[in-house]
């Protein structure tokens, strides 16, 4: 790849524990600052949306009205999207509500008003979605990257190929989902 | 909603462990009426842990949050030993506790370094494209790296113990899995010095911060709640075992030796439709008057003493700023708090592993099958108590899960806080609302260090929004901080 890579990244239904395995890259990261600049990331206050993007992560699966809107703007603007752990590829934990009546979960947590609750634009809240969804039900995917979370290194051996122009091989040797 | 002329809406609010919004609303007058912070998501562990094992339930609470997964999955396994009805074999419960105080390590370095050092060191002035620890690890290589590898000590002492840094299998109801092998143990020891060098720096760092930043701390959420931690027998910081203690904002003690197991009968919860996260008070005094706050503040100000020697005299000094005469309130305070955290945490993580009992290996796990209905675990993780509560029948299934999770302790506060920035940065109508107070606002939740991964987390429309609307919710006018 020429010049410096540009990496975004965003989490949506998941526990932050992908962004987590990727700060454990520890010193490695500022080997990768040398050649990447991460233009796009909860860990910034930038918030304006990058034109184009290299690299983007994607942390967690779709489980918020809003979100697969801004996954689909984000696809539009990225060349290489990556679902980064099992939320995003699988769903995971995050979709482990699927089978249950959304409604009466949220009148048993926030009272009668709860079925409610992220239908008042007034207040500011995102509605839940009936069905969780891994990314790729709502976009193409470049790269899976499963684990939860992937571990530091396999994060680095994605990021490093990507580095280096090639498409990383996630093989038997280094697929490990949970 | 007659009130409501204007409002403000920060979204999301960056640099906190998941996603949130805030908004600011004004009275007719153009006075802050009220300031909110929207958690914007809702999972349901507490539903889809229903029916599974209560040994799967470590590992799968442990997803509640990348951040702090041991606290949750150690204290999982406390309740899961509590319907057993088992004694913990020592060297196990060892074990479990260096695992706790590492991850405060991690957690408070994440906080201290790649989350708030951007505010405290950059200023706020810097543009928000080079406002994060990115800028930080370019602009002052030295301090990032100290920060980065602070924290990957926290994180390796976690993998030499339970296998993994992140969502490991170690802590299981009766024990833990494995025993620590001698060579991890020195590895991890010889680590020490480093890591109290880093330490003795941040200190200095975060002390001079605050006798410059004066002024701007009086601003920064000061204000008089109720405080709750755990304390050992003697009153000491405690972090794994003990009980609950409440204390008034004037140092009065409202309560004390309360046994967690109780802990539903001091703590309401309620519930607004603007936020996912719920808002728990101390049941006794009402919503209003039994605001309190857990985390790194609120268990030094209750805690008689550390225990250790440097971190006790750090408390010594941490006390003094306030005259000594009560419980410091400014939660600006809880960065200080935060690192004399990691000093005990440093401090009795060596005295665990230099006790020969800690690296045993015959006895870690005591086997029983479910012996209660009931089982409550409780421990002090980073961002405060957290308990786990569950049912489950004679075969170990769940049938119930309650969960009251450190962050959402403190939302009140944190809704008090904003508040208090917001009418302080805001005084009228027609101030001009530029970057640099919605930074405030935002540097005064982070402070709080929540964790809305926690609960809860979303993303919401990522370029920062802010809306000006008349009572009826008629938009006037939109401010964008980066305009497309
Ligand atoms: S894949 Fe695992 S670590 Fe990543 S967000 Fe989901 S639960 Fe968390």
């Amino acid at each position: 790849m020429e010049g410096r890579m540009s990496i975004g990244s965003i989490w949506l239904g998941g526990c932050s524990g992908c962004h987590m395995s990727f700060l454990d890259l520890d010193e490695r990261l500022f080997q990768l600052l040398e050649r990447a600049d991460i233009v796009f990331s909860p860990l910034s206050d930038r918030r304006e949306l990058p034109d184009a993007l290299d690299v983007l992560l994607v942390e967690g699966a779709v489980a918020l009205s809003g979100q697969a809107e801004l996954l689909r703007d984000f696809r539009s603007r990225t060349r290489t999207v990556v679902a980064f752990g099992d939320c995003a590829v699988v769903g995971n934990v995050t979709a482990m509500r699927n089978h249950l009546d959304l409604t009466s979960m949220l009148r048993h947590t926030y009272g009668a008003e709860g079925a409610r609750m992220g239908h008042d634009p007034a207040h500011h809240l995102p509605a839940m979605l009936d069905e969780v969804l891994p990314l790729h039900r709502v976009i193409d995917i470049d790269i899976f990257l499963p684990g939860c979370p992937p571990p530091a290194d396999l994060i680095w051996y994605t990021v490093h190929e990507l580095l280096e122009g090639r498409h990383p091989v996630i093989d038997e040797k280094r697929l490990r989902y949970g | 909603m007659a009130e409501r002329r204007r409002e403000i809406l920060i979204d999301p609010v960056s640099r906190v462990e998941g996603h949130a919004r805030i908004s600011i609303l004004f009275d007719e007058r153009g006075a802050v009426s009220d300031a909110r912070l929207h958690v914007t998501e809702y999972r349901g562990f507490e539903h889809f842990c229903r029916g599974r094992l209560v040994w799967e339930m470590p590992r799968l609470t442990s997803r509640i949050c990348g951040v702090c997964p041991v606290s949750h999955s150690v204290t999982s396994a406390r309740a899961g030993d509590d319907i057993l009805a088992v004694a913990v074999p020592r060297t196990a419960e060892q074990l479990r506790r260096v695992l706790i105080l590492a991850q405060w390590v991690q957690s408070h370095a994440l906080s201290f370094f790649h989350l708030s050092s951007p505010d405290l060191l950059l200023g706020r002035e810097t543009r928000a494209a080079e406002r994060d620890f990115f800028a930080v690890m370019r602009d002052n290589a030295e301090f990032a790296r100290r920060g980065i590898r602070l924290r990957k000590w926290g994180q390796d002492v976690i993998a030499r113990i339970a296998g993994r840094r992140i969502h490991s299998d170690y802590a299981i109801p009766g024990g833990v899995a494995r025993p620590l092998p001698e060579r991890d143990r020195d590895i991890i020891l010889d680590g020490l010095p480093e890591a109290h060098n880093t330490m003795r720096q941040a200190l200095d760092i975060m002390k001079a911060l605050l006798e410059t930043r004066d002024g701007e701390s009086e601003m920064a959420g000061n204000f008089p709640s109720l405080f709750m931690g755990l304390v050992g027998a003697d009153g000491g910081l405690e972090y794994y075992d003990g009980h609950l203690r409440i204390m008034d904002a004037a140092g009065n003690i409202l309560a004390d030796g309360v046994d967690p197991r109780g802990y539903r009968d001091i703590i309401a919860e309620d519930t607004e439709p603007w936020s996912y996260l719920t808002f728990p008070y101390y049941a006794p005094l009402g919503r209003d008057a039994g605001m309190y706050r857990v985390g790194p503040l609120a268990r030094l100000n209750v805690c008689a003493h550390t225990g250790s020697p440097k971190s006790d005299h750090e408390l010594a000094e941490f006390r003094q700023r306030g005259g000594g005469r009560g419980p410091e309130h400014h939660s600006l305070l809880y960065h200080l708090a935060r690192l004399i955290e990691v000093l005990f945490a440093l401090e009795r993580i060596e005295e665990l592993l230099i006790d020969p009992e800690t690296l045993r290996t015959d006895t870690l796990r005591s086997r029983a099958f479910s012996n209660r209905t009931q089982g409550i675990g409780v421990t002090e993780a980073p961002r405060g108590t957290l308990f786990h509560n569950y049912s489950a029948g004679s075969d170990g299934v769940i049938t119930h899960v309650d969960l009251l999770i450190a962050t959402a302790q403190n939302n009140l506060a944190m809704n008090r806080s904003i508040r208090q920035i917001a009418a302080h940065c805001i005084p009228r109508a027609d101030t001009d609302v530029d970057e640099r107070i919605l930074n405030r606002i935002e540097a005064g939740i982070r402070s709080y260090d929540p964790c809305f991964s926690c609960s809860t987390h979303a993303l919401g429309r990522m370029p920062m929004q802010i809306e000006f609307r008349t009572e009826e919710g008629r938009v006037l006018g939109r401010f964008s901080r980066t305009p497309r």
